[in-house]
């Protein structure tokens, strides 16, 4: 996989977790490089998102090595993991209901006043800038996120995501909930956070938005990594194969899930 | 994000609407202040005349203190969804060491009627009351204990611990200086101090809505217009000054007054002397608590980290809050608000028993939802849960001057808490 010789932006070696008996990740391995778009695919239960939730701080792995840059990393908790510059659009979105914007992007690192309380006002203001990138019809700041939309919550997470300058992206199921433009929109932002240097993980069951996005996909199944291939080596109909069956086909390099 | 429906598509508004929003006014809260003038007038009424008057109302006030400071506290428990149904025995059992401590450990070191013996039974208390509430917070977030289970073992073992300082036996009479804390003569803070303290409110609240509007400005923010917070300003400075008003309205008794006028060298005339209270300091204490409280519940971090876990406790632990020590800090607090009416309700009494309390748990409970609390969590605001503790104790109070049945009020009571919270979740359902 390190053909090209740069050090991977995030290397995650043989991570597995157990719940309860049940190995819902085992000894899987993937990477990123800067400017990089991976595509996690796999059935639903498959451990895309409990993998990616070790590599956001929400879960410890049993086993296996997480590195950025080449580096060894210890990530226990979600602010670990903000520290190492990875962030995470959860599929849930994750945001509190009954706070507004503004709260929600800077839940956590809230920006103080000298005298330690809440700067409100210039919350509001990044949060005014950040949103007008990504979304210029905002105008609700001063309301719960609870009376918004779809998209506008979807563009809130966001926000929150990448206005802490992320190095790498976490986006699980980014489109699941948003209709044709919005998901358009979704795209659009990922190929220029791509032409940042970003680095994104990708993770969805529809096979058709990871193709018109990643540079490579990594399939898994039954908690196990089938393999993993740049995309044009593969066809949509072999990572098909790869998601149901397990099947590695030739233009893939076979991970441990292969049947 | 390209839908612009969703957000172009203005809220119809009634003209009563727009003005209430330009004023940023809660009409929950206006709701509220309605119920308790609707109460306030009709006990009036129904007692020919007697609640509205200056007497009246600051016992009102003194008598709500000990369960408005808890109920600022059991609004961030309830934030968090959790429940405290330990207030009672924690300030029954907070009462009692006090007690203990000033009738006897203190007086042995210090002699009786030490200067030091009150701020040190203060200390004892916020310093007892805080820990026990961590004890208990840690066991609910560290341990993963149900907090409606550590709170009603809490009950039991508080009160328990209660009964045990002393055996049961009551403890009597409380330090002079302490005595303050219940209100009463001692602690009534007399006219001048009151025209003073409303004065530096009403200052305070010009100050503090222009500073804010200032700081709009200065990052081109929509603001309210100019006149909204002008009425805004008038109506809570009036507010203050006609509650300050009415606290010195009410003149101390004869025997106090002729005490404290000997006291203090004045001749005593054949008519008497028309003496102010002021406001008492418990009320005091409450106001600055509520203040306080506000304060962390909206301007800190902690406070944010609070809603934020009541509004979406996994959205909170993902955004790197340590949702356990928070949790555990809520608890503490709770604790030490029971100090601080354990303070208040002991020195009211003059004395410490092993039964103070006992029904407290249930009003902090009902005050902090019938203002507006939501019990699902993620939701109150200090001030809404103070005004329930008044509403609370002006039912109570009126129908005590009315001459209603204990058995009665209590039916009272519990059938205004289950009418509110229907009202409620009706006004909520609509404004959805």
């Amino acid at each position: 996989m390190h053909t090209n010789g740069t050090t991977p932006l995030v290397e995650m070696r043989n991570i597995s977790i157990a719940f309860g008996g049940i190995k819902a990740v085992d000894g899987v391995s993937v990477d990123l490089r800067p400017g990089e778009v991976v595509g996690l695919l796999g059935h639903n239960g498959a451990g895309k998102s409990t993998l990616i939730k070790i590599l956001s701080g929400a879960y410890r792995p049993d086993s296996g090595e997480i590195y950025v840059n080449g580096e060894h990393a210890d990530i226990s908790t979600p602010r670990d993991a903000k520290r190492y510059g990875i962030e995470t659009i959860y599929q849930t979105l994750a945001l509190a209901d009954n706070i507004d914007a503004a709260g929600n992007i800077f839940l956590g690192r809230e920006v103080l006043t000298p005298y330690g309380t809440l700067d409100d006002a210039t919350m509001e203001a990044e949060t005014r800038k950040v949103m007008a990138r990504l979304n210029p019809h905002f105008r609700r700041f001063k309301e719960p996120v609870k009376a918004l939309s779809g998209g506008q919550r979807q563009s809130v997470a966001i926000a929150r995501a990448i206005y802490f300058n992320a190095r790498v992206l976490i986006m699980d199921e980014p489109t699941a909930a948003l209709g044709p433009a919005e998901t358009q929109q979704v795209a659009d932002l990922v190929l220029q956070l791509k032409k940042e240097g970003i680095g994104i993980f990708l993770i969805s069951h529809d096979i058709h938005d990871v193709f018109g996005l990643a540079d490579r996909v990594s399939v898994m199944k039954n908690g196990k990594l089938v393999g993993s291939a740049n995309v044009q080596d593969v066809t949509q109909d072999e990572v098909l194969g790869m998601i149901i069956l397990g099947k590695c086909p030739p233009g893939a390099t076979p991970g441990p899930g292969a049947s | 994000m390209t839908a612009p429906v969703a957000t172009t598509a203005p809220p119809p508004s009634t003209a009563s609407g727009s003005l209430l929003s330009k004023l940023e006014i809660d009409v929950r809260m206006l709701g509220m202040l309605a119920a308790l003038a609707v109460i306030w007038i009709g006990f009036d009424i129904l007692s020919g005349g007697v609640f509205l008057t200056p007497r009246n109302l600051w016992n009102l006030s003194v008598q709500t203190a000990s369960v408005a400071v808890m109920a600022t506290g059991m609004v961030l428990v309830i934030v968090t969804r959790n429940i405290d149904l330990s207030v009672g025995a924690i300030l029954g059992v907070v009462g009692m060491i006090i007690g203990v401590a000033q009738v006897q450990w203190l007086p042995a070191y210090l002699g009786l009627e030490h200067w030091l013996t009150a701020p040190l039974a203060v200390l004892i208390a916020l310093v007892a009351g805080g820990l026990i509430g961590l004890f208990q917070g840690w066991l609910i977030a560290y341990l993963g204990i149900p907090s409606f289970i550590v709170t009603l073992g809490g009950l039991l073992v508080w009160r328990g611990a209660a009964w045990w300082v002393t055996t049961g036996q009551t403890v009597a009479p409380m330090d002079t200086r302490f005595k303050a804390f219940g209100g009463g003569v001692e602690g009534a803070l007399g006219a001048t101090t009151t025209w003073i303290i409303a004065a530096i409110a009403c200052g305070l609240i010009i100050v503090g809505l222009g500073l804010s509007r200032r700081r709009r400005l200065s990052f081109g923010f929509p603001v309210r217009p100019g006149w909204a917070d002008a009425v805004i300003a008038v109506v809570a400075c009036g507010t203050v000054l006609a509650t300050a008003a009415i606290f010195n309205a009410y003149p101390m008794p004869m025997g106090s007054a002729r005490a404290w006028a000997e006291a203090r060298g004045i001749a005593w005339p054949d008519g008497g002397l028309f003496i102010s209270q002021g406001v008492a300091l418990p009320v005091l204490i409450a106001v600055l608590v509520g203040l306080v409280m506000t304060f962390i519940a909206t301007r800190r971090r902690f406070g944010r980290y609070v809603f934020a876990i009541g509004g979406n406790p996994e959205a909170a632990e993902l955004s790197g809050i340590n949702t356990r020590w928070t949790l555990m800090k809520v608890f503490g607090l709770m604790g030490l608000l029971c100090g601080i009416s354990a303070c208040i309700s002991t020195a009211r009494l003059n004395a410490a028993t092993n039964a103070a309390g006992t029904l407290d748990k249930l009003y902090v409970i009902a005050s902090a939802v019938i203002g507006g609390t939501s019990l699902a969590g993620g939701i109150g605001t200090i001030a809404g849960a103070m005004l329930g503790a008044l509403v609370m104790q002006s039912l109570q109070s009126g129908m005590v001057l009315l001459g209603v049945d204990t058995p009665l009020q209590n039916i009272v009571v519990g059938a205004v808490l289950v009418l509110a919270v229907w009202v409620d979740s009706l006004y909520r359902r609509r404004i959805k």
